[in-house]
């Protein structure tokens, strides 16, 4: 290995790094708010690029079915538990955020089929469609045991991960897909090639963590959620609603699925299935990061991108082995070092 | 008396449907027609359908076909050669699209001893009594890999990189290049592998280019097996790329784009039957198949598959003709006579090769059953 090589390797790795790093991010920001390890995240971010490839294909997404199925089970469950409350006043209210808002995206989406919309448009579009879906399972799936231990919500999200990709296959089927390139450049930076994707991966991952640093720190959303991160019964003293910082949090997880949906959709082909194996390497990165700090989770995820380039290039039929493997050391190192709070005793 | 005449032509008619019905032979069909398995399976049944309206009897006995879906499962392909076999009493069973399935039914096909045509790869061992009771249609990996080694070899190409799946396709297809390598074939300088749902094979490319072999051997398959090839022309890499039929794919076309183009690999003649000289032994029956495929399905075939649900219908016909001089169809005695016709015939000519079973292998085809066709803007065009 020269210098150029390892050059090229390294950019090569901080591209999926990035990627990673977003997706990491979104892990440790649902855990912190619900408990829930979110293992769909990646099925969310591939559900992104086949629906992206879909609308410049001229089709209609799946997603759309998928949504409209989605909302569907979300509004009579909410509407029958309000109804069970007695809070009949309530219903017009769940109407519109469960069945209209969602919808909407949709309805865009499956009247514009067969046009071509201009790029920004279509990249919205896109982001619009995939918002809905994890509130939308939030609500199905995980807020009626909301209050279950962490080893409960973790398997209900595992069987809902093998259930979302049977429904990928059914709504995309099982062909890959790739979209058009964002930027089309090349730069050379000390001789090596850098291609514009790469940068527009790294940039952006740079972006959503800056933006949601100023989210958690300067808006009131984003430090209820915060307090709902560090005590969840505090901050219900505190007049938090829990199921509503459970539904921002999912939303904002959501934003950075589609995002890194987008960014990866030109660079390699997705498959309905391919979301799972970037989610469990963003998680080993989420690990790194304890499962609470952004920070040291960007850094491990970045880390888990640039090991996964240098060991595909040393050994690539162990290279997710090598990745896999460093979590034993890590979670050593962390169950040493670190002080670790007890799970929440039941009040 | 007018009672008694309708009586006896009644129970005549009777009769008459039952001799008709035991001197009709019956096949059973098995394929994916749902499940993941259905993008490959669904083109096995447009072969059939072609294949039934190519010929439905034979030597004036009408054949029945009885077509099953699997939905991509092994062990619904188990049920339905079950049922097929002992509710619906085959003579003969074709299937399926999947490996993990087509190995079930060649089991089932060895237990109820039923002649089995399989249109995937088989990888059973042959029975303890050295009788099996099916043939495969398809060609081995080995071939594949071989004829396209040959290849690189005859236009002097001397060393190949190689990336392929980190499964036991791209197991295959290293394998296939490194037994051609040992009879002088070119040298396979590099064993990199991925896998389907990786991001980026950036590091395995480099280490391709690094090497500096003078072509590359892609053991990837399908969509996917464009990532390298895409991956390798942004590296700069100018040599030749080299494949199997697993190529033949139009998403692999759609996403390669212009990195694909020129790529070169082995596939089956019939997907360039049109191409093929008049003296070619697929050139005849391959056009009847594409006539009578159009005329059924509407479309061109332009996979590799159907052809080998059409050449175990061709195979099969070719095996009843001497059966049915031998036995009756619906008894053990016709499937005996039918395999041992299977094995008797020789050099019989389907779309994709010359048959030419024995009971030591599953596989009967050679050389013959591939040809090298080049990827040139977007078509797979037949190189002699």
């Amino acid at each position: 290995m020269n210098a150029q090589i390892a050059a090229i390797l390294a950019i090569d790795g901080i591209a999926s790094g990035a990627i990673y790093v977003l997706i990491a991010i979104g892990f440790v920001l649902i855990f912190a708010v619900t408990r829930i390890i979110f293992v769909p995240f990646g099925d969310i971010t591939a559900f992104t690029a086949l629906t992206l490839a879909s609308l410049e294909n001229k089709q209609m997404p799946g997603t759309v079915g998928m949504v409209a199925v989605l909302a569907v089970m979300a509004t009579l469950m909410e509407v029958f538990s309000l109804w069970r409350k007695g809070a009949l006043g309530k219903i017009p209210a769940a109407l519109f955020f469960y069945l209209a808002l969602p919808l909407i995206p949709a309805a865009i989406a499956w009247a514009t089929a067969g046009t071509l919309l201009p790029t920004p448009l279509r990249l919205l579009l896109t982001v619009a469609v995939i918002l809905p879906i994890a509130p939308l399972l939030n609500r199905i799936v995980y807020q009626p045991i909301a209050d279950a231990t962490v080893l409960l919500l973790l398997i209900v999200s595992v069987a809902l991960h093998f259930a979302m990709s049977g429904l990928g296959l059914l709504f995309f089927g099982p062909e890959g897909v790739r979209t058009q390139s964002l930027v089309d450049f090349t730069t050379f930076i000390a001789g090596t090639p850098v291609s514009g994707q790469a940068m527009l991966i790294l940039g952006s991952a740079i972006f959503f963590s800056f933006l949601l640093y100023l989210f958690f720190n300067f808006t009131l959303y984003g430090k209820a959620l915060h307090a709902t991160a560090i005590n969840r019964t505090g901050a219900r003293l505190m007049g938090i609603r829990p199921q509503q910082a459970c539904t921002i949090a999912f939303l904002l997880g959501s934003v950075l699925a589609a995002v890194s949906g987008i960014l990866i959709a030109p660079v390699n082909t997705i498959f309905y299935d391919s979301g799972f194996l970037i989610g469990l390497k963003s998680f080993v990165g989420a690990i790194i990061g304890g499962m609470v700090s952004f920070p040291v989770t960007a850094i491990g995820s970045m880390f888990v991108g640039i090991l996964e380039g240098f060991a595909a290039f040393l050994s690539s039929p162990f290279k997710d082995v090598i990745v896999f493997s460093i979590l034993i050391p890590v979670l050593l190192w962390r169950s040493y070092t670190l002080v670790h709070a007890e799970e929440e005793d039941e009040e | 008396m007018r009672k008694l005449v309708f009586g006896v032509s009644a129970f005549a008619g009777l009769l008459l449907a039952c001799t008709a019905h035991a001197q009709e032979i019956t096949v059973g069909f098995v394929t994916s027609l749902s499940g993941p398995a259905s993008s490959i399976g669904i083109n096995y049944e447009k072969g059939m359908n072609a294949a039934y309206a190519y010929k439905d009897e034979v030597s004036g006995v009408k054949i029945k076909l009885i077509k099953l879906d699997d939905g991509s499962d092994p062990s619904q392909a188990t049920k339905n050669a079950r049922k097929l076999v002992e509710q619906d009493k085959v003579d003969v069973m074709i299937g399926t699209s999947s490996a993990p399935g087509t190995n079930a039914m060649m089991t089932i096909a060895n237990e109820l001893k039923v002649p089995f045509f399989a249109v995937s790869p088989v990888n059973v061992p042959i029975p303890a009594d050295g009788h099996p009771w099916g043939v495969s249609m398809v060609q081995t990996p080995q071939l594949m890999v071989k004829v396209i080694a040959d290849r690189m070899q005859r236009d002097g190409v001397k060393s190949v990189g190689f990336i392929g799946f980190s499964d036991s396709w791209g197991d295959l297809v290293y394998n296939g290049a490194k037994a051609a390598e040992a009879n002088g074939g070119p040298k396979v300088l590099t064993n990199e592998r991925y896998a389907r749902t990786d991001t980026s094979v950036t590091a395995q490319a480099l280490k391709v280019v690094a090497a500096k072999p003078e072509g590359f051997l892609n053991g990837g398959s399908a969509t996917q097996a464009a990532l390298p090839l895409l991956e390798l022309r942004k590296l700069g890499f100018k040599g030749p790329f080299f494949g199997t039929p697993s190529l033949l794919n139009r998403d692999f076309v759609r996403i390669g784009g212009k990195a694909a183009d020129g790529t070169q690999v082995s596939a089956g003649p019939v997907v360039v039957t049109s191409q093929l000289p008049n003296d070619h032994f697929a050139k005849k029956i391959g056009t009847a198949f594409h006539e009578s495929f159009k005329k059924v399905n509407g479309g061109e075939a332009d996979d590799g598959f159907s052809g080998y649900a059409f050449d175990g219908w061709v195979v099969f016909l070719e095996a009843a003709k001497v059966a049915l001089t031998k036995a009756k169809p619906g008894t053990q005695e016709f499937r005996q006579a039918l395999m041992d016709a299977i094995y008797a015939n020789k050099n019989v000519a389907g779309t994709h090769a010359i048959y030419n079973f024995t009971p030591k292998s599953y596989f009967g085809v050679d050389e013959r059953s591939l040809v090298v066709v080049k990827l040139a803007d977007g078509k797979w065009v037949y190189q002699p």
